[in-house]
């Protein structure tokens, strides 16, 4: 018999980024017990790393800007494999969002007239985002956090879920260990809520943190929840590259948004190259004019290195492949050259770019108000994951919960900057506030404590087994070296099939691990733990990868390079099949509704 | 969008590039010193490893856990300066490990890297820093004055959102808590908030729409008066806010206002309290 502690919430919040805790928030207002679960510390979450801002259709900049427009915008981006009541939904939804942060203390830059002031990003056609500097994500996550506080929400900081548990086929908590002394907790719960984040740990070159391995997609995976679209990974175009300690470390794209531009080697500017056919008409055809549009000129289109992230991290890619890349293997992004226009510039960059310049400044010895910074692509976030009803955030299994990165839908085949942080407000008020509702409906769970054992033993292992066999971190790295070399940026059938059968080996390999020391604090018995996470949605990105025999948003096959209107109408879905194996189903995406419609042919001049 | 020619092998052009950068590193062994212990009990032991250009103190500490020490125990998230969860002390001084570079310390030495001595250690370089995590919720929370706007929105000039900007770059890294005499020395953790706690109370007093009045709180619960302005936190902020002279002596300044003005209490009695 396992020892644990067993905790009684009637809404248990899985991650305490912007979207757990904004869930959380919104269970709590409806006088429910609500717990709140998060590997790391509180406050630490990847949110604190976004730095562009949030989107949100306010039209405080440009008044052409509305609902509409964002949710055209947004399906466009997505390549319309978008669930598009989600993606309606969060347009209309992101202004209030955006206002009731504000009204819970955060604050945002202003317009002259004193309202949120809004700049440009890739693939929004108005200036859309609310910021504050280049330091949105952690405004937004400190303010959620420190209004959370004061809202009866119990916190279970650096606290991992190993396992969720069902009582027949609806959801009834999760099994728990909590980081500093190892000791498991049952959480008995109505209503789970999965907000966990991404799956940036599968690869090596990621902006990701050791925590984002996927969790929420393989708990929901071996708990019956389906998955979805789980071949859309972005890879955002700017991550720093050298030296090779800060590799995949994030550069906005706010520096492109302020101005920044990429070059080669020959200190071309490659974008104009190649602007896809769906954005020639909104797309600048001169320097000057991509210039004016950074500058507000609301005649001017946008310059090319502000067209979506999948196409520039192809066009960069491209540029390295054909020998114009930077000494280090990546392209330059330019931001000083702004002085040539600006009077005041290193001053002007300072302000709007501040943890840029400190980033840069610090660890790799670079004024980015005088040179230019080399980049690269790096694993940045998944657009796939659990497949959820549209309204209510609700997955598969009944009472469990997703939002933020960790769901599926509002992005499709590829997520708009700023559409995050927006996103982890719309949904986890959604998710919370619906969650809530199915706890105050649903009867009280009962918990197998034969599975629960189970789960104790299987977690113990590593400590169990003889000593000689491998630790952890070999296997983890084994893992991200093969995701990014055949599963990366650019695919091709033959590079993913072997990249399956190494999956399949280090299934074997990660079930014989041995971690040395006790349960306290042991980030090597955590990494052992993570594995399975990481290997389950590796090979759903894989599989999904494989039989989408084309190329569109954030997936590109080498084999298959044009966009296919045969795989335009259905979203790959995966389960576990009834043999335990991984299956997977096209589903169809439903018509429309002609409201909808007509916005998408009406923006699509 | 033109298709990237095939390459052979075909692993991404960008890893392969990526490769061969790397092999031109220079590379060279290094000394350190790594705090190992559980719940107080601990020593020094020493370790060697590899480094290259660039490397910052968790990246060693890092590769020391993955090749030599798998339940080494350390916090990290961002590795980018903006999550504040890899604090610890490296040759003594209190830092952000993933924001020092070997090559700014002395090469003819070990460096050492021991957890934050100013809070309950737990094993390795990890401190048990829920205290602070208790602290904040004492604090009274953020109290807007009514919407400017029919709206429900507020009219707030750039300049009065920059003047606490500072405050809000905070990291909750705990590195003015750690250095804190008052807490470190004197262990007053019952009746004083520390650095971390007063730029947040200053960011809150500050805030262009909050209408609470937290002085009182300040001098009574919070201990403002035991903080003598030795700027020790304001030296290890690894986000340059100037603690001292922005946030505690303004503080301070408004505390007194409020407790040593006769004047303007005989006004607060009349008219009820006011904001300053």
């Amino acid at each position: 018999m396992a020892e644990y502690q067993t905790v009684d919430h009637d809404v248990l919040v899985v991650g305490a980024g912007g979207a757990g805790l904004r869930a959380a928030i919104e269970a709590a207002a409806s006088g429910l017990s609500v717990g709140v679960v998060c590997k790391s510390l509180l406050g630490k979450a990847h949110t604190v790393m976004a730095e562009g801002g949030v989107a949100a259709a306010l039209a405080n900049v440009d008044d052409r800007d509305s609902w509409r427009v964002h949710f055209a915008d947004t399906m466009r981006g997505g390549q319309y494999l978008n669930n598009w009541r989600m993606a309606e939904l969060h347009a209309r939804e992101a202004p209030a969002r955006v206002r009731e942060l504000e009204a819970w203390g955060a604050l945002f830059d202003r317009t002259a007239d004193g309202r949120i002031l809004q700049r440009n990003f890739g693939g929004h056609r108005y200036p859309r985002l609310a910021h504050v500097g280049d330091r949105t994500g952690l405004e937004m996550i400190r303010t959620l956090q420190d209004h959370g506080i004061h809202k009866g929400i119990d916190v279970h900081m650096e606290c991992t879920v190993l396992t969720l548990l069902r009582d027949g086929e609806r959801i009834a908590g999760a099994f728990a260990y909590d980081r500093e002394r190892g000791r498991f907790r049952l959480f008995r719960a109505r209503a789970v809520i999965l907000a966990t984040g991404g799956v940036g740990r599968a690869f090596s070159i990621t902006s990701n943190s050791w925590e984002y391995t996927g969790d929420g997609h393989a708990l929901a995976y071996l708990a019956g929840a389906a998955l979805q679209d789980m071949e859309f990974v972005q890879f955002h175009p700017t991550g720093m590259i050298w030296p090779p300690s800060v590799r995949g470390i994030l550069v906005t794209e706010g520096v492109r948004g302020e101005g920044g531009v990429l070059r080669n080697r020959d200190g071309k500017r490659f974008m104009f190259e190649d602007i896809p056919e769906n954005y020639r008409a909104q797309t600048a055809d001169s320097e000057e004019e991509g210039w004016r549009y950074t500058q507000g000129d609301k005649d001017a289109r946008r310059p090319p290195e502000l067209l979506t992230r999948d196409h520039v991290a192809r066009m960069i890619v491209r540029e390295v492949k054909e020998g114009r890349g930077s000494p280090h293997g990546g392209v330059y992004l330019d931001i000083s050259w702004i002085k040539e226009r600006l009077p005041n510039a290193a001053e002007h960059i300072r302000k709007k770019l501040p943890s840029m310049y400190h980033q840069f400044m610090q660890l790799a010895g670079i004024d980015i108000t005088k040179e230019a910074m080399e980049i690269g692509p790096t694993t940045h976030y998944i657009m796939g994951g659990i497949r959820v009803d549209g309204d209510t955030q609700m997955s598969t299994v009944p009472g469990l919960f997703a939002c933020g990165e960790c769901a599926a839908g509002l992005h499709g085949a590829n997520r708009l900057g700023g559409n995050s942080l927006s996103d982890l407000l719309v949904f986890g008020q959604r998710a919370g506030e619906h969650a809530a509702r199915f706890a105050r409906n649903a009867a009280a769970v009962t918990i197998d404590a034969g599975e629960v054992d189970e789960e104790a033993s299987r977690a113990l292992a590593p400590f169990a087994r003889a000593s000689g066999a491998e630790g952890p971190y070999q296997v983890q790295e084994s893992l991200q070296t093969t995701m990014q070399n055949h599963v990366g940026i650019v695919r091709t059938a033959h590079e993913m099939e072997r990249a399956l059968g190494e999956i399949e080996s280090l299934k074997q390999r990660a079930d014989r691990v041995v971690v040395p020391g006790n349960r306290e604090f042991n980030p090597g018995w955590h990494t052992a733990l993570d594995l399975r996470h990481l290997l389950i949605v590796s090979e759903a990105i894989t599989r999904s990868a494989l039989a989408r025999k084309e190329s569109r948003g954030g997936h590109f096959r080498d084999d298959f390079p044009e966009k296919d209107a045969a795989f335009a109408g259905f979203n790959h879905v995966t389960r576990t099949g009834a043999d335990g194996t991984m299956q997977l189903t096209r589903e169809p995406i439903p018509a429309m509704p002609a409201e909808l419609a007509a916005i998408i042919k009406e923006m699509q001049s | 969008m033109t298709a990237p020619a095939s390459a052979p092998g075909a692993v991404d052009a960008y890893t392969a590039a990526q490769a061969v950068q790397d092999a031109s590193v220079g590379h060279g062994a290094r000394s350190f010193r790594l705090w190992r212990g559980a719940d107080g009990s601990g020593a020094f032991t020493d370790y060697t490893t590899e480094v290259n250009e660039g490397m910052v103190v968790l990246d060693a500490v890092q590769q020391i856990q993955a090749e030599q020490a798998n339940d080494l125990a350390v916090r990290w998230n961002c590795k980018a300066g903006k999550c504040g969860s890899c604090s610890a002390e490296i040759n003594g001084k209190p830092k952000l490990m993933c924001m020092t570079r070997l090559d700014d310390l002395p090469a003819d030495e070990p460096v050492t890297v021991e957890p934050m001595r100013a809070f309950p250690h737990v094993r390795d370089l990890v401190t048990d820093v829920s205290w602070n995590f208790r602290v904040k919720p004492r604090i009274q929370p953020f109290t807007p004055r009514a919407p400017d706007a029919p709206d429900g929105t507020w009219r707030i000039d750039q300049r009065d959102v920059e003047r606490v900007q500072e405050f809000r770059k905070c990291i909750e890294c705990f590195l003015c808590q750690d250095v804190c005499h008052v807490l470190r020395d004197h262990h007053l953790h019952d009746e004083f908030i520390g650095p971390r706690f007063l730029v947040y109370a200053a960011a809150l007093e500050m805030h262009p729409l909050d209408v609470a009045d937290r002085r009182s709180e300040l001098k009574e619960d919070f201990g403002i008066g035991y903080c003598n302005i030795t700027k020790c936190c304001t030296k290890v902020c690894p986000e340059h806010i100037t603690i001292t002279d922005n946030a505690i002596i303004p503080l301070k300044e408004r505390v007194v206002d409020r407790h040593f003005d006769p004047l303007g209490a005989l006004v607060r009695l009349v008219r009820g309290p006011r904001k300053p």
